[in-house]
C-alpha cells in the first residue's frame, strides 16, 4: 500500500480518537468508533492480507454495532462525568500532550518492532494513547467500552506488524466482541432500577 | 481421550449444563462434586501411560492440537490441576450456601478452565488472551444485571484488559532475547513490558486499587473467587516466564525488583488495613498482601525454596479467603452493609460467622496457629536472611493486617451487656464455617500436610524447581 494512504489513516485515527474525547453524545461517538476502525484498516492492511485487515474492520463494527444496540434500546438519563476537570478545552489540550510524547516516543518504536512503518507506529501509539486517556477521564460503561476498544485497535495496529498468525487475529476478534457485549452488559446493569421498571 | 479433555473441556462443557439447573443447592451439589472428581482424578489416573481395565487398555494423551497450537497437560502438571480444582471444589460446595451459586459456578467453571487452560496453552503467549477472556466472563460474576456497576469493577476491566497487550509484546520480544541474550537494549525494553503486563493482571502496587471497591461493590463471595483464582493463576503464569527464559531466571536485578515490589505491595496494603472500617474491604487488603507474598517468595535467592514457598502460600491463601468471603457473605444477609458501624455487636447473633471472619484475618495476617502462619514464617526468615530492613517492612505490613483484624473482632463483639448469645446462622452455614475454621486451625498445627506438595514440584518446574 502506497505511504500516502497510511498517512491518511494516521490522520482518521488522529481526527476520530480526539473526536471520541470531545463528542459526548454516544450516536456521534459510536459512529467515530466505526469510522476509527477504518483508519484501523489501512494501517493494519499495510502487514496484512486483505481479507484479514477485513476481518479487524467489521469485528468492529460489530464492537460497535453491539454498543450502539444496546444503547439505544436503554433509558436516557442524564450523563453525569464525576471526573475533574471534564471540559473540552482541558480534554483538547491533555490530547495535545498525548500527542506530544506520541510523535517524540514513535519514531524510537521503530528499533523495538523491526519492520515497522513510521506511520503505523503513529496511528498505534496514537489510538493508545487516546483510549488511555478516555480511560483516565471517566467511568461510564459506554465510555470505558469506547475507551478500550480504542486502546486494543492500536495495540493490535502495531501488533499486525509483527504477528501475522490467523489465529491470534481471530482470538484477538473474539476479545474486541467480548468486550464489546462486556460493555453492552454493564450499560444494562447501569440503568437505574426505577426506570428499568418503567420501560418494562 | 486427552487430558486437555478431561481438565479443560469437560468443565467448560458442564459449565452450559449446570446454567440449565435451577435449585442452588443442586448447582452447588454437581458443580462441588464435578470440580472434586476432576481433582481426584488429577491424582488417579496417569497421563501417557496405559491403563488397564481389564481387557482393555486406555491411554490418556497430553496433548490437544486446536488449529495447529497445543494444549498440553503432562503428567509433570497434576500438581497444579489437583490444587486448583480441590480449591474451586472448596468453593462451589459453599456456593450454595451463599446463595450464589447459579451465577458462581457455571461461570467458575468457565474461567477455571480459561485460566488452567492460559498454562496449558502453546505457544504459551496465547495465555494472556485467554485470561482477557477469563477477565470478560468474570464481569456478569461480579455485577448481577440488578446491580448497578462501580468504579471497582470498572478498574477491574481496564487493568486487566490492559495486562494483555504488555504481555503478547513482551512475549515478542522475549523470543528476541532468546535469540540474542547480549542486546541489552532488547533486554530492558522486555523487562519493562512484562513488568508492566504483570503489574497489571496481578494487581501489584499501584495497581490494585480495585480490590478493596470490588469487594465493597460486589458480593464478597464472587469477589472472594476471583482474588482467589486471577492471582494465583497470574503467579504460575509469571513462574512459568521465571522457568522457561534463562535470562530472566539468572538476572540478579530481577529478583531484586520482585522483591522490592513485594515488599512494597504487602506493606501498603498492610497500612491500608489498619484503617479499614468496611469489613470486606479489609479482606480485599488481605488478598492484596497475599499476592504481594507471592511475589516475595519468587524473589528468595534459592529458586527451589521459592517456588516452594509459592505453592504452600495457595492453600493458606485459598482457605483464609474462602472463609472469610463466605462468613461476610452470612453476616450481608442480616445487615444492610458491611462497614463497622453496622456489624457492631454481630458476633452475638452470629458467632460462626463473626468467628470464620476473625479466624480467616488472622490466618492472612500469620498468627500462630492458624494455616497462614508456617508459610509466613517461613518466609519471613527467607526475608530476614536476604535482607534485615525488608524483614522490618515485613513486620509492619503484616501488623497493619493483625490490627485490623484484632479492631474488626472488637467491634464484632462489642455489643450491649444484656444482649443474648445466639446463633442466626442456618446449619449448612453453620457446618460449613464451623468446617472452615477447623481447617484455619488444622492447617497451622500441621503444616506438614501441605509439605506433600513440594514433593512434585521439580517435575512442574522443570528448571525453576530443582
Amino acid at each position: 500500500m502506497p505511504e500516502q494512504f497510511l498517512w491518511v489513516a494516521v490522520f482518521i485515527v488522529l481526527g476520530a480518537s480526539i473526536s471520541l474525547l470531545l463528542i459526548r453524545d454516544w450516536r456521534i461517538s459510536l459512529a467515530i468508533l466505526a469510522f476509527q476502525y477504518v483508519g484501523m484498516f489501512l494501517l493494519v492492511s499495510s502487514h496484512w492480507p486483505l481479507g484479514m485487515a477485513t476481518a479487524k474492520l467489521i469485528t468492529g463494527w460489530m464492537a460497535a454495532a453491539i454498543l450502539g444496540m444496546t444503547q439505544s434500546g436503554s433509558p436516557n438519563f442524564p450523563q453525569q462525568e464525576n471526573s475533574w476537570p471534564e471540559g473540552r478545552a482541558f480534554r483538547l489540550f491533555i490530547s495535545a500532550l498525548v500527542l506530544i510524547a506520541v510523535v517524540s516516543f514513535a519514531p524510537s518504536l521503530l528499533t523495538w518492532l523491526p519492520g515497522i512503518s513510521l506511520p503505523v507506529a503513529y496511528g498505534g501509539l496514537i489510538l493508545i494513547g487516546m483510549g488511555m486517556l478516555e480511560l483516565g477521564i471517566t467511568v461510564q460503561p459506554l465510555r470505558v467500552t469506547i475507551g478500550l476498544l480504542t486502546v486494543l485497535c492500536g495495540f493490535e495496529i502495531l501488533y499486525a506488524s509483527i504477528e501475522n498468525s490467523i489465529l491470534v487475529a481471530a482470538l484477538l476478534s473474539v476479545i474486541n466482541l467480548g468486550l464489546a457485549l462486556v460493555g453492552a452488559y454493564l450499560i444494562n446493569a447501569d440503568q437505574p432500577v426505577q426506570q428499568t421498571e418503567e420501560a418494562e | 481421550m486427552s487430558a486437555p479433555v478431561i481438565w479443560l473441556g469437560i468443565p467448560a462443557a458442564a459449565a452450559l449444563i449446570l446454567w440449565a439447573i435451577r435449585s442452588e443447592r443442586w448447582t452447588a451439589i454437581f458443580g462441588g462434586s464435578l470440580a472434586l472428581i476432576l481433582s481426584l482424578l488429577a491424582i488417579a489416573l496417569p497421563i501417557d501411560r496405559a491403563i488397564l481395565f481389564g481387557n482393555l487398555s486406555i491411554r490418556i494423551a497430553p496433548v490437544l492440537e486446536i488449529f495447529g497450537r497445543r494444549f498440553i497437560i503432562s503428567g509433570s502438571d497434576q500438581l497444579i490441576l489437583v490444587l486448583i480444582y480441590g480449591i474451586v471444589a472448596f468453593w462451589f460446595f459453599s456456593a450454595g450456601v451463599a446463595r450464589i451459586a447459579h451465577r458462581l459456578i457455571p461461570l467458575g467453571f468457565i474461567i477455571t478452565s480459561l485460566l488452567l487452560g492460559s498454562l496449558a496453552v502453546e505457544p504459551f503467549l496465547y495465555a494472556a488472551l485467554l485470561i482477557e477472556m477469563a477477565v470478560l466472563i468474570a464481569i456478569p460474576l461480579l455485577i448481577p444485571l440488578d446491580q448497578r456497576p462501580g468504579k471497582g469493577v470498572i478498574r477491574f476491566l481496564i487493568f486487566q484488559t490492559l495486562a494483555m497487550p504488555f504481555i503478547l509484546m513482551a512475549g515478542f520480544l522475549l523470543s528476541g532475547v532468546e535469540a540474542s541474550p547480549s542486546d541489552v537494549n532488547l533486554v530492558i525494553q522486555a523487562g519493562l513490558l512484562l513488568g508492566l503486563g504483570f503489574a497489571f493482571l496481578l494487581a501489584i502496587f499501584p495497581f490494585y486499587a480495585w480490590i478493596p471497591m470490588i469487594c465493597e461493590e460486589a458480593s464478597p463471595y464472587a469477589a472472594g473467587f476471583v482474588l482467589m483464582i486471577f492471582p494465583t493463576i497470574g503467579i504460575l503464569f509469571g513462574l512459568n516466564f521465571l522457568d522457561r527464559y534463562t535470562f530472566l531466571r539468572e538476572s540478579r536485578q530481577l529478583y531484586e525488583i520482585l522483591r522490592f515490589i513485594g515488599i512494597i505491595t504487602f506493606l501498603t496494603a498492610g497500612i491500608w488495613a489498619l484503617f479499614q472500617r468496611h469489613s470486606a474491604r479489609l479482606m480485599g487488603y488481605a488478598s492484596i498482601m497475599a499476592t504481594g507474598l507471592s511475589i516475595l517468595a519468587m524473589s528468595l535467592p534459592n529458586s527451589a525454596t521459592s517456588v516452594g514457598l509459592v505453592f504452600l502460600l495457595i492453600i493458606p491463601r485459598a482457605l483464609g479467603l474462602g472463609v472469610w468471603s463466605l462468613a461476610l457473605t452470612t453476616l450481608k444477609g442480616t445487615t444492610n452493609s458491611l462497614i463497622f458501624r453496622d456489624i457492631q455487636g454481630k458476633a452475638r447473633s452470629l458467632p460462626f460467622a463473626s468467628v470464620a471472619i476473625i479466624g480467616a484475618a488472622l490466618s492472612m495476617a500469620g498468627m500462630v496457629p492458624l494455616a497462614g502462619f508456617p508459610v509466613q514464617y517461613s518466609l519471613w526468615r527467607g526475608v530476614n536472611e536476604v535482607s534485615i530492613s525488608m524483614g522490618f517492612w515485613f513486620g509492619i505490613g503484616a501488623l497493619g493486617l493483625l490490627v485490623g483484624a484484632l479492631r474488626t473482632m472488637a467491634t464484632l463483639v462489642m455489643s450491649p451487656k444484656d444482649t443474648h448469645w445466639q446463633s442466626l446462622e442456618s446449619w449448612a452455614q453453620r457446618i460449613l464455617l464451623g468446617l472452615g475454621i477447623a481447617g484455619l486451625i488444622l492447617f497451622g498445627l500441621f503444616p506438614q500436610w501441605s509439605q506433600i506438595i513440594l514433593a512434585s514440584l521439580p517435575a512442574v518446574f522443570e528448571r525453576l524447581g530443582k
